[in-house]
C-alpha cells in the first residue's frame, strides 16, 4: 500500500485555495449542481476517514477556523458598539489633542458589553453559575430547531422553515397542554407527541411539493413560515384559544402536568435540554451509523447517483423534510412546555432563523450544531442583561452571529485576515482552482 | 500564419500537466497533437487559447512573441477553437452563439443581429454547411452544433483554428465529412491544429504528428508512420492493439429485452422497439454515436427511466416496473457512463463508494444499523484486488484519478455474484494501462457465465470487447451483427443505415 | 426486428398518450368551479358598488353597480369557459397559451373582489383608490424583483433582496434626514443595496460560497445592523437622523386627471416614475441589447462566454451590484414615500415576496413586474378588507400572497426553467 502512495496521479492540492475549489468541483460533480451547503470535510460519515492527513486537518481544521471566526465577528461587533457610544464620539471630538481618551473610552465601550453578555449568560459573582443555566435552555429550542436544518443540509435540502414547523408545534402542543386535562406522566407525553407530529407535518409537507412537483424548498418553506405565522395569529384571536374573559392573545397557562420538570430548581432549566442532549446523539448516530443517514447524505451529495445506485431520492426527500420538521418541533415543544408554559404570537422569537446560523456554525455535524446552539443561546441570555446594563440594543447579537457565519463560511478569507496563508501574487496560483477541479474531475476533460 | 510554442509549462499546485513544450504549426498545415487521454493536449491548448495562463515558456505568432490574457486576446490574434464539449448556449439562437463577444450593435449597445446573419449564410455557402442562423441551438443535432462552432471561429477569420477531439460526437460518416472540411480550409490558406487519440483520423488527414505523453513532447512522426508505431510512441511501451480473449462459450440465455420503448419529455421515442437479448458467457457490445438512445437504454433497464413500455426479464424474471433497488438485487451490476454524475459520491471516502449500492446489505449492516468497520475492511480488499490508487480508503472518491475512480465503480459492481453485467463507456477518460485491466476484468466476468452488455461510443472498444454487436441510431436498433463486421458496414450502420445480408433480427 | 407480442409481460407498464404537463388546466379547472361555487351560487346577495372616480376628480364617471350573486356566477362561467379552453388544447396536445393564465388570473382576481365586497358590511368601495394603492404597495416589490431578475439572470441567486430592500430604506432615511434632500437620500439607498449586493457578490464568485446561504445570513446582517443603529443612533435623536421628509408627488398636468390609470401612471412621485423606466430598461437591456446578451449567456453557460472573451466573474459582479442598487430604491420607497420614517424591520418579509414574484413571473422583468402588482393588490386588499368589515379574518388574507406563492411554484410555474448556470460558482476553465 505505501508504495502507491506516491502515485503521481493523486496530486495533494498544496494552497488551501486550491483545497477549496477541489472541494468545490467535488461538491458539484464538475460544476454540474450548486455547491453543496454543507462543508465537504462533514459530508462523508466517518467510515474510513479519520485517515485524512494531519496537515489538512490542522490547516483546514474546522474547529480553528471556527475560533477565529468567533473571534473577529466579535471585534466587529465590539467595533460597532464603541462607534456608537455617546463617550467615545465626544472624545473623538479631541481625538488628536488626547487620543489616549478616546482609545480608552472605546475600549470601556467594548469591554462593558462583553463583561456584561458574559455576566448574563455564564457567570457573575452575584448569581454563580445561574446564568450558564438560563444559556441552557435559551440553547435548548436553538439546538433542537438547527439540528433539524442541518439535517436538511445533509440531505442537500435548505429548511428555511424551522420557524415555521416551531410555530405549528408549539401551537399544538400548547392546546393540548392547556385544553387537555390528562394524568401526570400521559399529558407531557402527548403533548410531545403532538407536538412533533404537527411539525414533522408542516416539514413533510415541504418534502412531498419538493419531491412532486419540483416546487423549490426555500420558496415553499419560507412561504409557509408565514402562513404559519397567521394561522397562528388568527388562532389566538379565538375563543378557543384565549385565557376566559381576557381580550389579550395569550393563551391559558399550560397544566402543570404538561410541563417538562424543571432539572435544577431555582432556574428555568426543564427536561427539554436532556431531549435535546438525547436528539443530537439520535442525529449523529442516524447520520453516521445508520442506513436512512447513509441515504440522507447520498441523495444531499449527488442525487444523481444515489438514484443509481438505488436510493428512492423522493422518498428520502420527504422523509428529511419530515423528521427536519420533527427535530424543529421539539424546539418548539420545549418553549411551550419547557420555557414559557404560554402560547404567544412571538413564541418562536427568532428560533428558526438563529437555528440555520446555529446549523451553519455547527458545519452541519450534529454534535457541531450542539455546540452552536449553545454558543448562541449564551448571546441571547446575555443579550438581555447587556442591553438592561450597558443600553446596547440586542440586535447586535444578529450581527456577530451572521458575521460569524459570513467568515466561517469562507476560510481563506480568515486566513488571509490572520495571514495563516500568505497571499501569493504569483499569476500562477490564478488558474489553480481549475487544475484542482478538472484533477477532481478525472481530469478527463 | 505561423505559430509557434516555445518551451511552454503548465503547473498545477506541483503537478506539471505541460512541461517544457515546443511545437512549430506552419501556415496551412494540419498539426496533429496525439496522446491519450489526461497527456495534457486539452491543457496545451487551453494555454495557446488564452483560458490558462502558461507558467514558463513563450507563444510567437509569426515570430513575434504574444502574451494572451483570455481568449479575446487570442482570438484577435487569429486563433479559433472548437471545444471537446461545445460552447454554445443551448438557449440563444445559432447567431446569437456566434455573435457572442463580438456584437455588432447600432446606437447605444443596442443589437444588430443582421450582419451575423449574412455572415453566416455566407460560410455556410461556402463549405456547404446548412445552418440556420435563427434556429436555437438546443434544437440542433450534434453534427451541425460543431458546425455552428466552426463557424464561430471563422466570423472572428481565424487562420489558426484548435479543434479539441472534434470526431468524438461524429459517425464515422460525419467525421469523414469533417475531415474534407478540414483540408478545405486548409486549401484556403487555415492552419489546423487537429487533437486526437483516434490513430486512423491522424494517419488520415495530418501533415505532421506531435505526440505528447504525460505532459511531455515526446516527438514528431509522419504521417505515414505506422498505427503500431504511433500508439506505442503514445502510451510509451510496446502494446498490442487487440485484447488476448478466448472465443465466447455462450450457454443459457438468460437476458431478454423486448420491444424496449422509452419515451422522452418532449413526447419522442428516444429508444424505439428495441429487442434483443444475451446469453451467459456472452457479451454483447451496444455501438453508436453518442446521442442516440443508449443512456436511456440501459437506465430503462435500471430503472431510472420514466415512461418505459416493452419487457425485461433476467431469469425469467420481469424488471421493468421495478425500483432500483430490486433491480440491483436481482443480479444486476451496473456501470453508469458518467462516473463523477451518476456513478460516484465525490465527497463520500472511497470506502463509503465502494458500498453505495450494498449499504443496507449484509455484511455492511444489520437492520438499520450500518458496520463501519466491516466498510472499511471491504474498502481494503477491493483497493488491494482492483490496484486502486488512493491515499487511504478514507480519502474522498472524486480526488482520485478517472482511472481510479472507475475502478472504484467497477470494484463495486463486481464485489457480488451478477446474474448480467451492465457497463456504460467502461473506459472513457481513462488511461491506457487502467484500460487494458478493466477490459480483463470484464473478459472475465464474461468467462465465470455472467452475460455481459456494454454500451461504448468508441468503436474501437467496441470491436474489441464484443461476442457481437448491437448498433443504434435515433433509438431504434439497426441490427446485430457479428464482432468480425467490417468497420466501414458498421460505420454505416451507425449512421442508420442496415446491414448487407439482412441480419436485421440478428 | 421479434415480432413478438409484450402484452402478456407482467410488470410492463402502458404508456399513456404524450401530453403537455396538465397542472395548468388543472388548477384552472379547479379554481373556476371553486369560483362559480363560492362567489357565485353561494355567493352574497347585496350589490357591490365600485367608484371609478372619486368626488373631486376632474371627470366624474359613475360607479359600477354589480349585484354580487349574479355577478359572481357570470364571472364564475367566464372562468370555467377558459379552464375549458386550456382543457381542449391539452387534450389537443397542445400548451396553453401564456395569456390564458394571466387572463385568467384578472378575472380570478376581480371574482374576489366582487364576493368580498358584496358580502361586507358597507359594500362599497373605490376601485380608482383600490388600483392606485396597489401600485404604490407593489413598487418596492417591483424593484425588488428586478433585483432579483438581474442577479438570477447573470447566474447568481439573490436570497438577499430583504436585506437590500432594508438597508435601503435605513439608509434613505438617514441620509435624507442629515442631508435635507430626499433625492439625496434616494441615491444613497442605491448606494447602500449596491454594499449588500458587493458582499453578495464577494462571498459568492470570490469565495464560492453557497449563495442560498450568503443570502440567508446577509438578511440576518443588515436586520441586525439597522436594527442596533437604530436603537442606539436614530430613536433616540429622533430629529436630527430620522425625519427624512418624503419625496414630492409630480403630477403630470391632464394625464393625471385620466379615471383609474391617470394616478397610477401620472401622479407618482420620482420612485414611482422610476418603476416604470426600471422595468423598460430591464426588459430592453436584457433581450435587445449587447449587454443583455452577455448577461444571459454568463447566466446559462458561463464557460461559453469566457471562451468568446467575457469576463464572467466582472459581469456576475457588476450585475450583481447594480440589482442591490435597484432593490435598495425600492427600500427607500418605504421611508421617502410610504412612511416619513424608519422603524425596525420596516421591510416585514416583502423582500421575500418579491423573490416570490419573480419566480412567478418567469425570471422576465415584465412577469416580475406584473406578479408584483398582483402581491401589491393582495396587501391593499387586506387593509381595505379591514375598513369596509368583511367576514373573512384579515389574517387569511394576509396569508393570501404567500399561499398564492406556494400554488404558483407548485402547479403553474413548478418546473419552469430558470437560467441555467443561476447558484453556480463559476471556477475559470
Amino acid at each position: 500500500m505505501t508504495s502507491k502512495h506516491r502515485s503521481d496521479e493523486t496530486q495533494p492540492a498544496e494552497s488551501t485555495s486550491e483545497v477549496r475549489a477541489a472541494d468545490v468541483a467535488l461538491d458539484t460533480a464538475g460544476g454540474a449542481l450548486a455547491p453543496a451547503i454543507v462543508p465537504v470535510s462533514s459530508q462523508s460519515g466517518d467510515p474510513g476517514h479519520e485517515q485524512d492527513s494531519v496537515i489538512r486537518k490542522i490547516v483546514m481544521g474546522n474547529g480553528f477556523v471556527s475560533v477565529l471566526a468567533v473571534i473577529v465577528a466579535l471585534i466587529l461587533g465590539g467595533l460597532l458598539i464603541a462607534s456608537t457610544d455617546a463617550a467615545v464620539a465626544k472624545t473623538a471630538g479631541y481625538f488628536f489633542a488626547r487620543p489616549g481618551d478616546f482609545l480608552s473610552a472605546a475600549w470601556s465601550a467594548m469591554t462593558k458589553s462583553y463583561i456584561a453578555l458574559f455576566q448574563g449568560s455564564v457567570f457573575n459573582p452575584r448569581q454563580g453559575l445561574q446564568p450558564l443555566l438560563e444559556t441552557m435552555t435559551v440553547a435548548t429550542p436553538l439546538i433542537c430547531a438547527g439540528l433539524g436544518v442541518a439535517l436538511a443540509f445533509r440531505a442537500g435540502l435548505f429548511n428555511i422553515g424551522a420557524q415555521g414547523q416551531i410555530i405549528i408545534s408549539a401551537t399544538l402542543g400548547a392546546y393540548v397542554g392547556f385544553a387537555w386535562h390528562l394524568p401526570f406522566g400521559l399529558h407531557l407525553l402527548v403533548v410531545v407527541i403532538m407536538g412533533v407530529l404537527g411539525g414533522a407535518a408542516w416539514g413533510a409537507l415541504v418534502g412531498v411539493l419538493k419531491a412532486r412537483t419540483g416546487a423549490h424548498e426555500v420558496i415553499v418553506t419560507i412561504m409557509l413560515n408565514y402562513v404559519a405565522l397567521f394561522l397562528l395569529d388568527f388562532l389566538l384571536n379565538t375563543a378557543a384559544f384565549r385565557r376566559a374573559g381576557d381580550n389579550s392573545p395569550i393563551s391559558p397557562r399550560l397544566d402543570d402536568s404538561a410541563t417538562y420538570p424543571i432539572l435544577i430548581p431555582g432556574s428555568r432549566l426543564h427536561l427539554g435540554f436532556l431531549v435535546a442532549v438525547l436528539l443530537t446523539y439520535g442525529v449523529w448516530w442516524m447520520l453516521n451509523r445508520s442506513t436512512i443517514g447513509f441515504e440522507f447524505r447520498a441523495v444531499g451529495a449527488n442525487p444523481i447517483a444515489a438514484r443509481t445506485a438505488g436510493v428512492k431520492v423522493s422518498r428520502a426527500t420527504i422523509l428529511v423534510m419530515a423528521l427536519a420538521g420533527a427535530l424543529a418541533a421539539f424546539g418548539g415543544v420545549a418553549q411551550v412546555a419547557g420555557t414559557e408554559k404560554v402560547l404567544t404570537g412571538g413564541i418562536a422569537a427568532q428560533i428558526g432563523f438563529d437555528a440555520i446560523t446555529v446549523a451553519l456554525l455547527g458545519r452541519s455535524t450534529p454534535w457541531g450544531t450542539f455546540f452552536a446552539g449553545l454558543l448562541f443561546g449564551a448571546f441571547r441570555a446575555g443579550a438581555v442583561q447587556m442591553q438592561i446594563q450597558t443600553g446596547t440594543p440586542i440586535d447586535i447579537v444578529l450581527v456577530v452571529q451572521s458575521l460569524i457565519v459570513l467568515f466561517i463560511a469562507a476560510p481563506p478569507l480568515i486566513r488571509s485576515i490572520f495571514r495563516l496563508e500568505p497571499k501569493k501574487k504569483n499569476k500562477k496560483t490564478k488558474a489553480a482552482p481549475k487544475a484542482a477541479l478538472a484533477h477532481a474531475s478525472g481530469g478527463a476533460k | 500564419m505561423k505559430l509557434e510554442l516555445k518551451g511552454i509549462s503548465k503547473a498545477f499546485g506541483t503537478f506539471y500537466a505541460n512541461q517544457d513544450i515546443d511545437l512549430v504549426v506552419e501556415s496551412a498545415q494540419i498539426h496533429c497533437l496525439l496522446g491519450e487521454n489526461g497527456a495534457g493536449k486539452s491543457t496545451l491548448m487551453n494555454v495557446l487559447y488564452g483560458l490558462y495562463e502558461p507558467t514558463a515558456g513563450q507563444i510567437l505568432v509569426d515570430d513575434r512573441p504574444v502574451s494572451f490574457r483570455g481568449p479575446a486576446d487570442a482570438m484577435a490574434a487569429g486563433i479559433g477553437m472548437v471545444h471537446q464539449h461545445f460552447m454554445l448556449v443551448p438557449v440563444f439562437t445559432v447567431a446569437e452563439n456566434v455573435a457572442l463577444g463580438a456584437e455588432p450593435t447600432s446606437f447605444g449597445g443596442v443589437l444588430s443581429m443582421d450582419e451575423t446573419r449574412t455572415k453566416i449564410r455566407e460560410i455556410s455557402k461556402k463549405y456547404g454547411f446548412d445552418v440556420d442562423p435563427d434556429a436555437l441551438v438546443e434544437d440542433l443535432p450534434v453534427g451541425v452544433q460543431q458546425r455552428v462552432e466552426i463557424i464561430k471561429a471563422l466570423v472572428r477569420e481565424a487562420k489558426v483554428l484548435i479543434l479539441d477531439e472534434p470526431t468524438a460526437v461524429l459517425t464515422p460518416q460525419e467525421t469523414d465529412e469533417l475531415l474534407d472540411i478540414m483540408r478545405q480550409l486548409k486549401a484556403g490558406g487555415t492552419s489546423i491544429v487537429f487533437i486526437s487519440h483516434k490513430l486512423r483520423e491522424v494517419q488520415a488527414v495530418s501533415d505532421v504528428i506531435t505526440v505528447i505523453r504525460r505532459g511531455k513532447v515526446v516527438g514528431d512522426a509522419p504521417p505515414t508512420a505506422s498505427a503500431t508505431e504511433l500508439a506505442s510512441m503514445m502510451v510509451g511501451r510496446p502494446v498490442s492493439l487487440s485484447l488476448d480473449k478466448a472465443p465466447a462459450q455462450p450457454k443459457e440465455t438468460t437476458f431478454v429485452v423486448e420491444n424496449l420503448t422509452v419515451r422522452a419529455a418532449n413526447g419522442t421515442n428516444v429508444v424505439d422497439g428495441i429487442s434483443f437479448d444475451i446469453a451467459q458467457g456472452e457479451i454483447l457490445a451496444v455501438a453508436g454515436v453518442q446521442g442516440n438512445g443508449q443512456t436511456e437504454l440501459t437506465e430503462a433497464i435500471l430503472g431510472v427511466q420514466e415512461h418505459v413500455t416493452g419487457s425485461v426479464t433476467l431469469d425469467g424474471k420481469q424488471l421493468l416496473g421495478l425500483p432500483v433497488k430490486e433491480v440491483l438485487r436481482s443480479g444486476v451490476g451496473f456501470v453508469p457512463e458518467d462516473r463523477t454524475v451518476d456513478g460516484l459520491v465525490g465527497p463520500f471516502s472511497v470506502a463509503e463508494n465502494l458500498v453505495l449500492d450494498l449499504y443496507d446489505q449484509a455484511p455492511f449492516a444489520s437492520g438499520i444499523s450500518m458496520k463501519p468497520a466491516k466498510v472499511v475492511e471491504n474498502a481494503k480488499a477491493k483497493i488491494e484486488e482492483f490496484d486502486i490508487r488512493t491515499p487511504s480508503a478514507g480519502s474522498a472518491a472524486g480526488t482520485l484519478s478517472g482511472g481510479n475512480q472507475q475502478k472504484v465503480v467497477m470494484a463495486r459492481e463486481l464485489s457480488r455474484p451478477l446474474r448480467l453485467f451492465i457497463a456504460s463507456q467502461p473506459t472513457r477518460g481513462v488511461d491506457v494501462g487502467s484500460i487494458e485491466f478493466l477490459h480483463k476484468r470484464i473478459v472475465a466476468e464474461r468467462d465465470v457465465g455472467t452475460p455481459v452488455m456494454i454500451v461504448s461510443t468508441e468503436l474501437d472498444e467496441v470491436v474489441e470487447l464484443a461476442d457481437r454487436i448491437a448498433v443504434l441510431y435515433k433509438g431504434k436498433l439497426v441490427g446485430i451483427v457479428p464482432a468480425d463486421t467490417p468497420r466501414d458496414t458498421l460505420g454505416l450502420m451507425m449512421a442508420g443505415v442496415g446491414p448487407e445480408g439482412g441480419s436485421d433480427d440478428k | 426486428m421479434s415480432a413478438t407480442s409484450t402484452a402478456s409481460a407482467p410488470g410492463a407498464t402502458a404508456l399513456p398518450a404524450f401530453r403537455p404537463s396538465m397542472k395548468v388546466p388543472l388548477t384552472l379547472g379547479v379554481l373556476a368551479v371553486i369560483a362559480l361555487v363560492f362567489f357565485g351560487l353561494l355567493g352574497p346577495g347585496q350589490t357591490a358598488e365600485m367608484k371609478i372616480s372619486d368626488p373631486g376628480d376632474a371627470v366624474a364617471v359613475p360607479a359600477l353597480l354589480i349585484p354580487g350573486q349574479v355577478g359572481g356566477i357570470v364571472l364564475g362561467i367566464l372562468l370555467l369557459a377558459m379552464a375549458a379552453y386550456s382543457i381542449y388544447l391539452w387534450t389537443r396536445n397542445t400548451r396553453s397559451p401564456r395569456w390564458l393564465p394571466i387572463a385568467f388570473s384578472v378575472v380570478f382576481v376581480f371574482a374576489v373582489l366582487l364576493w368580498i365586497v358584496a358580502g361586507a358590511r358597507q359594500p362599497s368601495i373605490s376601485l380608482a383608490g383600490l388600483i392606485a394603492g396597489s401600485v404604490t404597495l407593489a413598487v418596492p416589490l417591483v424593484f425588488g424583483s428586478l433585483s432579483g431578475v438581474l442577479c438570477e439572470r447573470v447566474g447568481v441567486v439573490n436570497i438577499a433582496i430583504e436585506g437590500q430592500l432594508l438597508g435601503g430604506a435605513f439608509t434613505a432615511a438617514l441620509v435624507a434626514t442629515v442631508t435635507g434632500s430626499p433625492y439625496v437620500g434616494l441615491l444613497a439607498a442605491a448606494g447602500a443595496g449596491a454594499a449588500v449586493s458587493m458582499v453578495l457578490a464577494v462571498f459568492s464568485i470570490k469565495y464560492l460560497v453557497n449563495q442560498i446561504i450568503v443570502g440567508v445570513v446577509l438578511n440576518v446582517l443588515v436586520s441586525g445592523l439597522t436594527g442596533f443603529l437604530f436603537g442606539t443612533v436614530m430613536a433616540p435623536n429622533k430629529d436630527q437622523f430620522n425625519t427624512p421628509g418624503r419625496l414630492d408627488i409630480l403630477p403630470i398636468p391632464l394625464l393625471s386627471d385620466i379615471p383609474i390609470i391617470g394616478p397610477i401612471l401620472f401622479k407618482q412621485s420620482v420612485a414611482g416614475y422610476l418603476m416604470y423606466v426600471a422595468v423598460a430598461v430591464v426588459w430592453f437591456g436584457l433581450f435587445k441589447t449587447r449587454w443583455g446578451l452577455r448577461v444571459r449567456a454568463v447566466g446559462e453557460h458561463p464557460q461559453a462566454a469566457d471562451t468568446m472573451g467575457i469576463n464572467v466573474n466582472a459581469t456576475r459582479f457588476w450585475n450583481v451590484t447594480l440589482g442591490g442598487a435597484i432593490a435598495g430604491i425600492g427600500g427607500a420607497v418605504f421611508t421617502l414615500v410610504t412612511i416619513d420614517s424608519f422603524t425596525k424591520e420596516i421591510s416585514g418579509g416583502r423582500g421575500f415576496i418579491a423573490l416570490a414574484a419573480l419566480i412567478f413571473g418567469r425570471w422576465n422583468p415584465i412577469g416580475a413586474f406584473l406578479a408584483s402588482l398582483l402581491f401589491g393588490f393582495a396587501y391593499n386588499l387586506q387593509s381595505i378588507l379591514g375598513i369596509i368589515g368583511t367576514p373573512v379574518p384579515s389574517q387569511f388574507m394576509a396569508m393570501l400572497p404567500y399561499l398564492v406563492t406556494i400554488f404558483a411554484v407548485a402547479g403553474l410555474v413548478g418546473r419552469s426553467r430558470p437560467p441555467a448556470a443561476s447558484g453556480i460558482p463559476y471556477v475559470k476553465g
